[in-house]
């Protein structure tokens, strides 16, 4: 029966090295299971083998990340592993936030199976939750007896590809991930039931809490708009005719960038909208009413503004996840900024 | 009000040469229903074709629902208001409904925003209409039609084949028979005065072009929130005129078997005081959205209820309509509980509303509608695969060679619909 | 950036710090009631007050009607 291969990170106080002091101890690769590895290893008994342990002071990990990962990413890749276990970090906050990062690019690059293990305080749960699996621990390693076995447990089970229970079943901290299932009940009852209770006054779960969007802080204003060059963007869905891109008229997974510096308005035969959440009816007749580039125009002869930038940025807005939405955000806006743009105008339908 | 409500039980149905219901069996004359179509100039072309559960058929684009049934006595017919011009007040009588079939709308009206319906296979599983004994209505319509006329010409069809048939179940001795009765606001509180009194807010999707809905025939862009008895639903007075996200969508069956007004009633006089219905819309407009929430609140208040139910249809914009309706009624010292879909992408990791205000803490989830399934080929497609790709939750390489497609549940008829006629849902982990 | 929505619930939620409310959701910058030049010069007041809003400070979200 196969053995899996498992490689442990730990750090320079678990790894035996020393303290605070040893924190700038730069990548190493020991053999075998080591510190805690241990009680990782029993946990795993006959099924896995800690066969290599990669150590990193938890300083040097935080002023030299790039390296640090490259290194230790050699290290752990040299050992063909099937599964990583970071940590458990308890509520060490730079060991969970290497603990994090480590196990993130090893999933990324090796695409296997990462577990660790942290107190609910530690920065490091909020940062990586999303990527992977983090067991919760309590705040010390008087913990270690107890949590150790459930990063084994839930590493093997994801090993094998077995169905992954829910948080409280599992013992990790929440994913902030919603995956379908199928009730026992329609929805219509459960609906009736909740609202009894609540009338009631008795105790119900809502089976979705709020989401929080944060906020960012707002930049400066424009002193003078002459020396400024406008970008517009749209979440409107216009793009050109042929939507050579193919953006899907709902739960977009690209945007578009599109010239429009031969154009004094938007013209009805070169472009076209294709989101699929509003009626398109009069965005067809003048598409202007979502880009108004007409306008825009006249403000650039003026001199209101300094000028308006050659392309527009567009993407369906109906349906789009806030995580793309995010990431194409990040994508252009540095395009835009690289560009020279310094003031968007946003659009939604 | 007092409303029999009396279902024949269908077992089978057969295309034929009468219209006709025996021993549960449905014969459908197809060619009165050709006839009937084709009176609309802007048909060119109809062909009637059955899908039953467990068949290997993909039915696609599916425009609207829509299930048999017909007024034996009261006022009115079913569907008040949108066909033959006839309008009259329903939702009294008595009314029988050939149980366990529909009447499916097919053809390409806005291509993306029609969905599917498979009758095996695990797109099965996610819509209700896989259960249901399907008579396809597939329309062809004329050459250059614009897309407002064809959805009303399809719509109009739809009811009217739905009528026709219902009539074979005007005379047949029903199986099961309910009886549903409003005793008035005042009435009803006076025969029930332990029990909390509990309302149902239909949030209206009227977004325009194409997600639209009637209420005896008024186009629901242009109400004010009013309140409406559970059986009026029941013969129709509500239909749906729009082409909203397939998996979102509340077809006209799902307005004719609303599961929230059944659940409600199931409970009524004995864990709850079922008050009555308030619908609302779910306009374009801030303004629109600012008074038809004010109003949603203030007849809460005037109907003194103790809690109320709040769907949606869509997403998006219309969330903000949810988040008002909540917030003011709530503010109103009555008790909301919500009940959406979500979308929060298809690893699930992004939030899945546009809105949130804090005074929504108790929502029930129909499910996510971004996770992508694989359906399989099936032997059979009634309508057309031509538009999978741009069709709300299809993309590029969705329509795979062997014929099987990868897509969003969204592109589900009713597969998330928050009106929680499934069993859908999902959770944190 | 400046933020110009008909539904400012949701663009308040999801964060925008400058926001101008627009006409309406299928014609957030227009409005097929009214004559093109009259429309146009609806446009152009929506826009203006965008720039508006990017050359104004401020410390919290502000709706810039």
């Amino acid at each position: 029966m196969k053995k899996f291969r498992v490689v442990h990170y730990i750090n320079n106080f678990f790894a035996g090295i020393g303290g605070e002091e040893k924190a700038d101890i730069p990548p190493e690769m020991r053999v075998g299971a080591h510190g805690p590895g241990l009680a990782l290893q029993q946990a795993f008994g006959e099924e896995a083998e800690v066969v290599a342990t990669v150590i990193c002071g938890d300083s040097y990990y935080g002023e030299n990340m790039e390296s640090a990962e490259e290194e230790l990413l050699e290290m752990i890749k040299e050992q063909s592993p099937d599964l990583f276990i970071a940590g458990p970090a308890f509520n060490a906050g730079r060991y969970g936030v290497a603990c994090g990062a480590i196990a993130k690019a090893v999933q990324e690059s090796l695409d296997i199976p990462v577990v660790s293990g942290m107190y609910e305080e530690n920065p490091g749960v909020d940062m990586f939750k999303k990527e992977f699996h983090i067991i919760k621990t309590g705040n010390s390693a008087a913990d270690m007896r107890h949590s150790m076995p459930k990063l084994a447990t839930l590493g093997m089970k994801l090993l094998k590809g077995d169905l992954i229970g829910s948080p409280s079943e599992e013992q990790y901290h929440t994913r902030g991930i919603r995956i379908n299932y199928f009730n026992d009940k329609r929805g219509s009852l459960r609906a009736v039931e909740m609202l009894l209770k609540k009338v009631k006054g008795q105790t119900y779960e809502t089976e979705y809490p709020m989401p929080d969007f944060g906020q960012v802080a707002p930049n400066p204003a424009i002193k003078d708009f002459t020396q400024v060059k406008v970008a517009i963007v749209t979440s409107g869905g216009v793009v050109p005719t042929d939507n050579p891109d193919r953006i899907e008229s709902s739960s977009a997974t690209k945007y578009g960038i599109y010239d429009i510096s031969a154009y004094e308005a938007m013209p009805s035969d070169v472009f076209t909208t294709i989101h699929g959440g509003y009626d398109r009816t009069y965005a067809l007749e003048d598409i202007n009413r979502v880009v108004p580039l007409d306008v825009m125009r006249e403000l650039e002869k003026e001199g209101r503004i300094g000028s308006l930038e050659k392309y527009f940025v567009t993407t369906t807005g109906t349906g789009t996840s806030v995580g793309n939405a995010r990431r194409f955000g990040q994508e252009f806006s540095q395009k835009l900024m690289e560009d020279g743009v310094g003031a968007v105008i946003l659009t939604s339908t | 009000m007092r409303l029999e409500l009396g279902k024949i039980n269908i077992k089978d149905v057969v295309l034929g040469s009468e219209m006709k219901v025996s021993s549960g069996v449905l014969t459908v004359d197809v060619n009165q229903l050709e006839a009937l179509v084709l009176e609309d100039d802007r048909i060119q072309k109809v062909t009637i074709e059955l899908a039953k559960p467990g068949d290997s058929i993909r039915i696609t684009p599916v425009k609207d629902v829509i299930e048999p049934r017909v007024k034996v006595n009261g006022s009115g017919t079913i569907f008040p208001g949108v066909i033959d011009n006839k309008v009259a007040q329903v939702g009294d009588g008595r009314t029988h409904v050939l149980s366990g079939t529909s009447v499916i709308t097919v053809g390409k009206i806005m291509g993306f925003q029609e969905g599917i319906v498979d009758m095996s296979g695990i797109g099965a599983d996610y819509t209700p209409f896989s259960k249901t004994l399907n008579i396809c209505v597939v329309l062809e319509p004329v050459e250059g039609i614009e897309p407002h006329a064809y959805e009303t010409a399809a719509r109009e069809a739809g009811l009217k084949v739905a009528n026709a048939i219902g009539e074979a179940g005007k005379t047949v001795v029903p199986d099961t028979i309910e009886v549903f009765e409003h005793l008035g606001l005042v009435g009803q509180a006076m025969a029930y005065p332990e029990l909390p009194k509990i309302g149902y807010v239909c949030m209206l999707q009227s977004q325009g072009l194409l997600h639209d809905t009637y209420v005896y025939g008024v186009d629901a862009k242009n109400i004010i929130p009013t309140i409406m008895a559970p059986t009026e639903f029941m013969d129709g007075a509500v239909i749906s005129g729009n082409c909203v996200a397939s998996c979102d969508k509340i077809p006209t069956y799902l307005h004719q078997n609303d599961p929230i007004i059944e659940d409600l009633l199931a409970k009524h006089g004995k864990e709850l005081n079922f008050m009555g219905v308030i619908i609302t819309n779910e306009n374009v407009f801030l303004a629109d959205k600012e008074r038809s929430s004010d109003g949603v609140a203030k007849l809460a208040k005037m109907m003194n209820l103790d809690g109320v139910l709040i769907s949606e249809e869509g997403y998006g914009n219309p969330d903000t309509d949810l988040m008002m309706n909540c917030k003011k009624v709530e503010r109103n010292g009555i008790k909301t509980v919500l009940i959406t879909d979500e979308f929060p992408g298809r690893d699930g990791k992004s939030e899945s509303l546009a809105d949130a205000v804090k005074e929504a803490d108790a929502l029930v989830s129909c499910g996510q509608g971004n996770l992508v399934i694989t359906m399989p080929p099936m032997d059979k497609v009634i309508g057309t695969l031509e538009d999978i790709e741009t069709m709300i939750g299809g993309y590029d390489g969705s329509m795979k060679e062997d014929g099987s497609i990868e897509a969003e549940i969204q592109i589900i008829i009713s597969a998330t619909s928050a009106f929680g006629c499934n069993k859908l849902s999902a959770r944190m982990y | 950036m400046v933020h110009i929505a008909t539904v400012v619930p949701i663009a308040l939620t999801v964060g925008a710090n400058r926001i101008v409310p627009a006409i309406g959701i299928p014609y957030p910058l227009g409005n097929p009631n009214l004559e093109p030049i009259a429309e146009k010069k609806l446009r152009r007041s929506i826009v203006e007050r965008a720039l508006n809003a990017l050359e104004t400070e401020i410390e919290d979200q502000t709706v810039f009607e």
